[in-house]
């Protein structure tokens, strides 16, 4: 038996151990999105609250925009309502609210209560904007190019060190390519 | 022991009870044709729900999962197939939706992988086999060129090694 033989079991049992190291350090809930380099679903929707019309997803051809998905029944929104709020400050682009799944009479005192940072809060309360976005798991932030295309997509609650390494980074490329 | 057997026959009892809890994560649905609930509940155990991963759309209760059997029926009810309505569901969850996959250039090592493994052991366990007989046709004929020179050594030595490998 030659060397190379005898040392084949060891190199693939390596070879496993370091496969299932790395999945050790995925996090399964994390899904790739299909929608990244794709065209953003197009939508109209309600605004809230109701007296201020609709919103046409159209509206945003042009512009370099966050579409943020959260709910008042969400714990985890709480949580990522204050990076959300700097986000808005940060970069003079629009993060528009989908209110997911929620009540107005709910969904807007959280609002008052937390601050808005929203620069339009949409009505989603059956939740058909976010099956055409692939919505999973609340909150889910999806960053949109002047053409419209789903060019970054974070599930889970934003925090401040991937908004700082990935989001904003990825907001000023996009904001200085030139709409096509 | 005998509240060891009081606890048995007290946790027997409460199975027979465990399965009424885990009925009911559909609501009730009514289609046109019995075609039409055929396919719902057919494809129902086809998709993952997103939300628990490891439940099919069937069962579970995730409100998610409850909006996708509505779109899933409305589909149906529509007319739509299985190739459209797995098109709607990967274009929007990606191919993660099947809990069976697909088989494409990307999932042909998922598929293919355990039979090239199988056969690679088959092969090898072959080679294996045919080395060790060829080895011991060598020994015994070594052996026999031996005895012919006359030795009784070498003769013991043969009827030994063939009782060994009887």
């Amino acid at each position: 038996m030659s060397l190379a033989l005898k040392l084949l079991p060891l190199v693939l049992f390596l070879a496993l151990a370091g496969f299932l190291a790395k999945g050790l350090t995925l996090d399964p809930s994390e899904l790739p999105s299909p929608l990244i380099d794709k065209t953003a679903p197009a939508f109209v929707v309600d605004k809230l609250p109701a007296s201020d019309g609709q919103f046409d997803s159209q509206e945003m051809d042009g512009k370099v925009w966050v579409l943020n998905v959260w709910a008042s029944w969400c714990g985890p929104c709480v949580q990522e309502h204050p990076v959300l709020i700097e986000l808005a400050g940060e970069r003079p682009i629009p993060v528009v609210g989908l209110n997911y799944k929620d009540q107005p009479q709910d969904a807007l005192p959280w609002l008052a209560r937390l601050g808005n940072p929203f620069a339009e809060v949409l009505d989603d309360q059956r939740g058909d904007v976010g099956l055409d976005f692939g919505v999973y798991g609340v909150p889910e932030t999806f960053l949109i190019d002047r053409d419209g295309v789903v060019r970054y997509k974070h599930v889970g609650p934003l925090d401040r060190a991937s908004m700082q390494e990935k989001l904003l980074p990825l907001i000023d490329q996009l904001m200085a390519e030139a709409s096509s | 022991m005998k509240a060891f057997r009081i606890s048995l026959l007290l946790s027997m009892l409460l199975c027979l009870f465990a399965p009424l809890t885990v009925q009911a994560a559909e609501e009730t649905v009514t289609f046109d044709t019995p075609e039409q609930a055929a396919l719902f509940h057919a494809l129902l155990r086809e998709y993952r729900c997103l939300k628990c991963q490891n439940q099919n759309l069937a069962d579970s209760h995730a409100s998610l999962a409850a909006d996708l059997r509505r779109e899933i029926r409305e589909q149906i009810l529509e007319g739509k197939g299985k190739a459209d309505i797995d098109e709607y569901l990967v274009a929007r969850y990606g191919e993660f939706v099947f809990y069976r996959p697909r088989f494409s250039s990307k999932t042909a090592i998922l598929w293919l992988g355990p039979f090239v493994l199988l056969l690679t052991g088959l092969g090898a366990v072959y080679i294996m086999i045919r080395r060790r007989a060829a080895g011991r046709v060598r020994q015994i004929a070594a052996l026999e060129a031996s005895v012919g020179d006359g030795s009784d050594e070498a003769a013991r030595l043969l009827r030994a090694r063939q009782l060994l490998d009887d």
